[in-house]
């Protein structure tokens, strides 16, 4: 097995799809000649040509609403938003169109679409750039959303993506595209959407976290275990699908939860995740379930966004918050 | 291509190209796309729609239909525009409002009845008839008829889109960015933009204080040309070459068909409070209907008794239509989850067992 970096499983992946099945296009800001301004598709144009690897205008609802017409005539287009904060200009195509084309058209028109769009914090771009606006997304009835936390998730969970005949909307974690580096096997695996994945094990308190925030989720696991905790962490890998059968065996099993990402408190995900282990496992809590998230601020510019996207010391802080609760 | 039919080119205010008067006269040889054949079957199409403007408004009111947006007025854009498309390659992507051209590609009539009664069955447009369903999002179609058109051209087909939309929806950015990626891609797409002159109650002098909306294409890099779209013949010759230009690979084509909305918006609307009324009859005069029958009554194809036998035939198809429709199983709950997903989420599969009691 190589070790590869995020954004190397993802471009690894993209190559791999584009190579098997030659109706896959590419259309984005920037990913030609340039190869994405992360990379992520470096050198794919160069491999498969201007027709499929399509340097678009700088127009996201274009970008993806261009998409919609070619799945229709039998493409499989594959749009990237340079910036999933960016998506808001494409709202309206993604939530009202691409999630219900299927619906709408009674399944006459297919709409095997993965929109690839990186997003979240402590990268320094300025504020709309590092934006989780996951929720949003996940309201949006008809679509998928998955946000890998490893290179092996980002690449399998990609191959599913594609392979699957349904719209879906894939996360890309910024921050984690370099630093994220983990075995990728070199032979061909899909990883199921849906399933949530145990990133540590533990039974004192189960750490729900996405993405980014499964990294920051460990590194407090592994701080608290140097205080006596066992704190489990699950990376829930999928938002849509939700893998509710193990939020409720986490929760049943440490009996205490807590749960992480870098979107804003209010409406975040989050509550979602609370509200399913209230329903799955309420009789197995031993304490209210703890919530750690961005204030309800919009994401600031650089010098301060280490104050607010949640940091190992304010996960840390919740769980022993969370362990140490009782009647 | 003239340079005085593409629009703005002058710099002045363009006048919409005609073909037919008012009058029903039409110069000779102006008009050879559209031979007889296709003609009286677009006068047919005239009618049916027409009567099934007047047949909908009645069921509406009676209770037995949805929402409805009649064509009354848009007849020759509609119709003038899709009849020079090829059904067996080309697409339509409509609106809400181009009954006429979605039935011509194919679309089943009591199909659309089921839509307008509220059945989401309506909307499955029938196996390879190449329209998209209907947009309620407006502009939202328009990216999608430059991908698809993109789309057929990669995979070398010579398959052309007629995307309609109106002058209100020609103010979204959705409008903008669709023809501008046409023009980069040289996609093989007609926008068709009907300006009734009216968004439900937005006149076009409050929507754009551009002379033309045809102009628009000069931005974009690609030809633009304002017809009358009360004629049908100025307005199946401009989409006629623009298809050809489409096919032929030399990519997309505005065409702003001015027209009048003479109907409300749609059976909630009511346009006596905002409509003049006197404006309504002068407008009338222009009927696109109207002057396709004084064209073909001169040269003695129609008369009243063949249009009266017409829209008897007509009326019968729709009664059928109407009573097969009402006369089928309405749609139930599963309605409701049928085709969301092709791999529902377990949510939504406990979900629908739930609500079909089998959960």
């Amino acid at each position: 097995m190589a070790v590869l970096n995020m954004v190397e499983a993802i471009r690894s992946g993209l190559a791999d799809e584009m190579a098997r099945d030659e109706r896959i296009m590419l259309l984005g800001q920037d990913i030609g000649v340039n190869g994405g301004v992360f990379r992520a598709t470096d050198g794919l144009q160069e491999r498969f040509g201007e027709e499929r690897v399509v340097d678009m205008p700088l127009a996201e609802a274009v970008i993806v609403g261009s998409a919609v017409g070619m799945a229709c005539s039998g493409l499989v287009p594959i749009p990237e938003l340079q910036f999933l904060g960016f998506g808001s200009q494409a709202f309206h195509q993604i939530e009202g169109q691409v999630a219900r084309m299927r619906f709408r058209s009674q399944g006459r028109v297919p709409m095997p679409i993965v929109i690839r769009a990186p997003f979240g914090g402590n990268v320094r771009t300025p504020e709309l750039h590092s934006d989780a606006h996951e929720a949003k997304y996940a309201g949006a009835a008809g679509l998928k959303v998955v946000m890998p936390a490893t290179a092996r998730d980002a690449k399998g969970m990609l191959l599913e993506a594609i392979r699957d005949p349904d719209p879906v909307l894939f996360c890309e974690p910024l921050r984690g595209y370099r630093l994220i580096r983990d075995e990728v096997p070199e032979y061909e695996y899909t990883v199921p959407l849906g399933t949530a994945r145990t990133a540590r094990e533990g039974d004192d308190v189960v750490v729900v976290a996405w993405s980014a925030a499964v990294v920051v989720a460990e590194r407090a696991a592994a701080q608290a275990a140097e205080e006596g905790i066992s704190a489990r962490v699950l990376d829930l890998r999928s938002l849509v699908p939700l893998d509710t059968e193990a939020l409720r065996e986490a929760a049943a099993a440490c009996g205490r939860a807590l749960v992480v990402h870098e979107a804003t408190l209010t409406s975040g995900f989050g509550a979602e995740v609370v509200a399913t282990i209230q329903e799955e496992a309420f009789w197995s809590l031993e304490a209210p379930i703890g919530r750690i998230a961005a204030p309800d601020t919009p994401y600031p510019i650089a010098s301060v966004e280490g104050l607010y996207v949640p940091s190992v010391e304010r996960v840390l802080a919740g769980i022993r918050q969370v362990v140490g609760a009782a009647p | 291509m003239d340079a005085s039919m593409i629009a703005g080119t002058a710099g002045g205010v363009a006048e919409p190209r005609q073909l037919l008067s008012p009058d029903g006269t039409l110069p000779d040889g102006a008009a050879e796309a559209l031979n007889d054949e296709a003609l009286l079957s677009a006068w047919r199409m005239m009618v049916f729609s027409r009567t099934f403007d007047e047949r909908a408004f009645s069921l509406q009111r009676q209770g037995r239909l949805g929402t409805f947006s009649p064509v009354n007025g848009e007849e020759a854009a509609v119709i003038g525009s899709s009849w020079a498309l090829d059904p067996g390659r080309d697409w339509v992507v409509p609106q809400y409002r181009e009954l006429p051209a979605m039935l011509r590609q194919g679309y089943d009539l009591r199909r659309a009845l089921r839509y307008f009664v509220g059945d989401p069955a309506g909307n499955d447009m029938g196996e390879g008839v190449r329209v998209l369903p209907y947009q309620i999002s407006l502009a939202a179609q328009i990216p999608h008829a430059v991908g698809l058109a993109w789309g057929l051209r990669h995979q070398g087909s010579d398959g052309v889109v007629l995307v309609f939309f109106g002058e209100g929806a020609s103010s979204e950015g959705d409008a903008h960015e669709a023809m501008n990626l046409a023009g980069v891609r040289r996609a093989p797409v007609i926008f068709l933009l009907k300006n009734n002159g009216w968004a439900i109650s937005t006149p076009v002098s409050k929507q754009t204080a551009a002379a033309s909306l045809a102009a628009r294409a000069s931005g974009v890099g690609f030809p633009g040309e304002l017809v009358d779209g009360n004629d049908l013949f100025a307005v199946h010759d401009a989409t006629a070459r623009a298809v050809e230009r489409a096919r032929a690979g030399e990519g997309p084509t505005l065409i702003e068909a001015r027209t009048y909305r003479m109907g409300p918006h749609n059976t909630s609307d009511d346009p006596t409070r905002y409509v003049d009324p006197a404006e309504l009859e002068r407008r009338r005069e222009f009927d696109p209907v109207d002057r396709v029958r004084r064209y073909l009554t001169a040269r003695g194809l129609v008369d009243a008794a063949s249009e009266e036998a017409l829209r008897a035939q007509v009326e019968a198809e729709i009664d059928a239509a109407v009573a097969d429709v009402e006369g089928g199983p309405a749609p139930g709950v599963d309605a409701v989850f049928d085709h969301v997903y092709a791999n529902p989420p377990p949510r939504v599969i406990e979900q629908r067992a739930a609500a079909t009691g089998e959960g």
